[in-house]
């Protein structure tokens, strides 16, 4: 059975949206490096397609560096044999090397701007197909299809939601230049969004994907912007006297919460995003920042020190302020930067252990903490919108890179840059048609 | 006159220097930013208010704009008490001059965290200065966190020279 879904509509209003909208500037491509994998990889051998040579950007080669970055995934070279169709296949022999799932396909040209990638997933035990699919691309959007095809191989193998056709958000300093970016899950694509001389922090995605929340430090103070990636339209959404940051998206797309001081400490305030309808929800004497709201909107957990030490709280999101919040961590006495993973049930964070700042995780329900890296200065970790990686910002030789670890700690991928510091990164949310 | 004239100056320099990208900013605040914008842009003296050559007089403690601050602590030293108090009085007796106090950190630990650990040393300078005679309305206290550094670098030579409030004047 070949499922025949043509998505090029879809995709292609969501490539237009990345590629005609964003300042194309600082090139930054980012080398990615793997390190560890779990012991029970899944064998996979991926045939190159049928008529895949004729294209400008191969597509197996992408679908291979996406599985193998997961960890999951033991990729098994095809030693010359190279079947296109189930016909072709010699289930025997691929079962001999050790092969459990095999990838087939081939293309067809439509126009000369116009492709057909049918592909199948091959269940050696089985000797039959587990799935497949035909996507009709413009041969501009080979990438994005092959993404695509990833996260239907991932899906079948792992019954895990694949992040391959996924976003990131981070911030590129070049000597004196800050970039704020946006690229693709596997780095490719980087377009700056925003450049400036002053320092831009804390990039946070809609829950919609559409735009971006940060804070700009290019008036002499911090100040929290939105800008929509489309129009590259912005506004300061909270400008008041004091430091205006942290800012983060209620689930329904519709409030901030964000971190003001004009009325004393720094304290956790929501507001809409136009910047109206101003609410404060904390009122402490101590330090309340890094909101970030529960998947189902009615919590937000934040650091605060009131304990005397930096300290993951939860409290709930209603109309009136509260002075009450129930304390998360207890291991350690710095633990900051929550993000809530998308199924609510557990969030990540910084950890000091020893002087040095690492990736955690924590079970909300039985509070079990686990420190998932063993690096100096890690920070601003960032769950994948499947929960299975989460990303962050580390040192390496006095540079800032990306990393992002798996969420059992077995596998970690760096993401660096030729040139430059990079940092505070933001995984974006699922593309709307999945 | 002169004064409405060096506002309209600074206002038309800042929009020609900013880029084209630059959106439009509401100014929550007490209205007085483009002054600070324009703090790179003035060549000369001409139309600022006669009490910036007290300010900048190298032999006057009122140059001095930095407070620094032992690891993990924001209370303003004794060694920089009579600086502070200082821009307090000089606030008190020009009403019309205001500041912005920047509060900075090292770079150790969450960015975010670090802005909020900026802020409360801004706002020990802030609150000796209003006990001494400054209006609130004549300071914004705001934080910078980690994000500008004096120095580059780990250890504490350069956390040192980091941990710091600025006092930067209005109009500058």
């Amino acid at each position: 059975m070949l499922m025949s879904i043509y998505c090029s509509k879809l995709m292609r209003g969501l490539l237009f949206l990345l590629l005609w909208l964003i300042i194309p500037s600082l090139h930054a491509q980012l080398n990615i490096e793997i390190f560890g994998g779990g012991a029970s990889r899944i064998p996979i051998t991926i045939v190159p397609f049928a008529e895949e040579n004729r294209l400008q950007q191969s597509i197996t080669p992408v679908i291979s560096a996406d599985l193998q970055r997961t960890g999951l995934f033991r990729l098994i070279d095809p030693a010359g044999s190279s079947p296109h169709a189930p016909v072709e296949v010699v289930y025997a022999d691929w079962a001999n090397r050790g092969v459990n799932a095999l990838v087939i396909g081939r293309v067809t040209h439509l126009s000369d701007d116009q492709v057909e990638i049918q592909f199948r997933v091959m269940d050696i035990a089985k000797k039959s197909q587990l799935t497949g699919l035909a996507i009709t691309v413009p041969t501009t959007q080979l990438r994005a299809a092959a993404h695509r095809i990833a996260d239907v191989i991932y899906e079948a193998l792992t019954g895990d939601v694949g992040v391959f056709s996924t976003r990131i958000a981070y911030v590129l300093k070049r000597g004196n230049k800050y970039a704020l970016q946006v690229a693709d899950a596997d780095g490719y694509n980087a377009q700056s969004i925003i450049e400036y001389t002053e320092p831009i922090i804390s990039p946070a995605w809609s829950p919609d994907g559409n735009q971006l929340a940060y804070v700009s430090f290019e008036n002499k103070k911090p100040v929290v912007y939105v800008q929509t990636l489309s129009t590259r339209e912005r506004r300061a959404v909270a400008s008041f006297k004091g430091s205006n940051s942290a800012p983060a998206w209620s689930p329904d797309g519709k409030r901030l919460a964000v971190v003001l001081t004009g009325q004393g400490g720094s304290q956790i305030f929501l507001v809409n995003t136009d910047g109206s309808g101003l609410q404060r929800l904390s009122r402490s004497s101590s330090i309340d920042t890094e909101p970030n709201f529960s998947p189902d909107g009615r919590y937000i957990i934040f650091t605060s020190d009131r304990g005397g030490s930096p300290q993951i709280y939860r409290m709930p999101v209603t109309t009136t302020e509260s002075s009450n919040a129930e304390r998360l961590t207890f291991e350690g006495n710095y633990n900051a930067s929550p993000d809530y993973s998308r199924d609510g049930k557990s969030f990540t964070f910084i950890h000091r252990n020893n002087n040095q700042f690492n990736v955690a995780a924590q079970e909300i329900g039985s509070r079990q903490v686990e420190i998932l890296t063993n690096s100096k200065f890690d920070e601003s970790p960032s769950f994948a919108p499947n929960g299975k990686m989460i990303l962050y910002a580390t040192e390496i030789n006095g540079h800032g890179i990306l990393s992002a670890v798996s969420r059992d700690g077995q596998t970690r991928q760096q993401l660096s840059v030729q040139t430059g510091d990079i940092r505070e990164p933001a995984w974006g949310p699922l593309p709307k048609w999945k | 006159m002169r004064k409405l004239l060096s506002i309209a100056l600074i206002v038309l320099l800042s929009a020609c220097a900013s880029q084209t990208t630059q959106p439009d900013v509401e100014d929550l605040t007490s209205g007085t930013d483009n002054g600070l914008s324009g703090s790179d842009l003035m060549g000369s003296d001409s139309g600022r208010p006669s009490y910036f050559n007290q300010l900048n007089d190298p032999n006057s403690i009122l140059s001095q704009r930095s407070v620094f601050y032992d690891y993990d602590s924001y209370t303003v030293a004794s060694e920089y008490r009579e600086l502070v108090l200082s821009h307090a009085r000089f606030l008190r007796d020009n009403p019309a001059a205001s500041v912005i106090l920047q509060g900075n950190t090292d770079d150790r630990g969450s960015r975010e965290y670090n802005l909020a650990l900026g802020q409360r040393r801004a706002d020990s300078v802030k609150n000796m200065m209003i006990l001494s005679g400054a209006q609130d309305v004549q300071i914004e206290s705001v934080s910078l966190g980690e994000e500008k550094p004096h120095a580059m670098g780990h250890g504490e030579s350069a956390w040192s020279q980091n941990r710091r409030t600025d006092i930067l004047y209005r109009g500058e």
